[in-house]
């Protein structure tokens, strides 16, 4: 089941997507950014956590997951050290997606010659 | 905004703006939406299947599945990204293949395999995250706002 609300949600995520593209008229850069943002606020407002049991990958695939987990480890840190553990645990959940791109995208640039 | 920038143009660039929105090609939006509910929904199945995979034989959790997912999917976009597969999956899904993480990947993978006659340092170092750069920037910063009102209102607040 769990796999069906993962495509459901997970489309629905990328059609407000497709809606700030084509009815706003917003460039890529622009609509990203406001997709980060809001699951940022989302999980701050407590909400994105049960979207995720709810939908699993439908929400954590999606860029929005990445708004929510720097805040979470934000969170984790702030926990146990205060005002301080908001910055030294920002990326600690989301780290390896910025660590997986960054490491691709040198063997990417290694292995592969750019067309045209 | 749009208005206002219009009333500083002179005259004939104002008749050109309305010569351009009348002329501009119609969006087909249901048509653009569907694609991205369908190629988006795809690659969010694909996700699931692939933290299936990692709950039954690594042992993660329903929580921090996530991690390996996002790792593997981006190492896919890796390689759909160097055949050139994924330009052409964007021109067809638009936002599906976009919001997903994968397009995060595609943003810094193909940013650095455009880049890399510029050499190594200069091209891929200093460009890898020339598109990505503001989703990092917006993520960290809002995520910085948000982590910090609430810890104040947790540790100040008293609940």
């Amino acid at each position: 089941m769990i796999f069906f609300w993962a495509f459901v949600v997970g489309g629905i995520i990328c059609v407000i997507g497709q809606i700030m593209f084509d009815v706003f008229k917003l460039s890529p850069g622009h609509t990203l950014s406001i997709l980060v943002v809001s699951g940022a606020i989302l999980d701050g407002l407590g909400l994105y956590e049960p979207l995720i049991d709810f939908a699993g990958a439908g929400a954590t695939v999606p860029i929005t997951s990445f708004g929510n987990s720097l805040v979470h480890g934000a969170m984790q840190e702030a926990e146990k050290h205060g005002i301080i553990g908001v910055i030294t645990g920002m990326f600690e959940v989301t780290s390896s997606g910025i660590s997986a791109a960054i490491i691709f995208g040198m063997i990417g640039a290694l292995i592969f010659k750019p067309k045209g | 905004m749009a208005d206002k920038k219009k009333k500083n143009l002179p005259p004939i660039a104002q008749n050109y703006q309305a010569f351009q929105d009348k002329r501009e090609v119609k969006r087909p939006i249901v048509k653009n939406c569907i694609k991205a509910f369908l190629v988006g929904g795809f690659i969010c199945f694909i996700g699931q299947l692939i933290s299936t995979f990692y709950i039954y034989f690594f042992d993660f959790t329903e929580q921090t599945a996530g991690n390996p997912t996002t790792a593997t999917l981006i190492f896919i976009t890796m390689l759909l990204t160097g055949f050139g597969v994924y330009d052409r999956i964007g021109q067809f899904a638009g936002a599906g293949s976009a919001v997903p993480v994968t397009g995060f990947g595609n943003a810094v993978i193909s940013a650095a395999i455009e880049h890399r006659t510029e050499g190594f340092v200069l091209g891929v170092g200093g460009n890898m995250f020339k598109l990505a750069g503001s989703v990092i920037l917006f993520g960290v910063f809002s995520a910085f706002v948000v982590a910090l009102i609430k810890t104040i209102i947790i540790t100040w607040g008293g609940f």
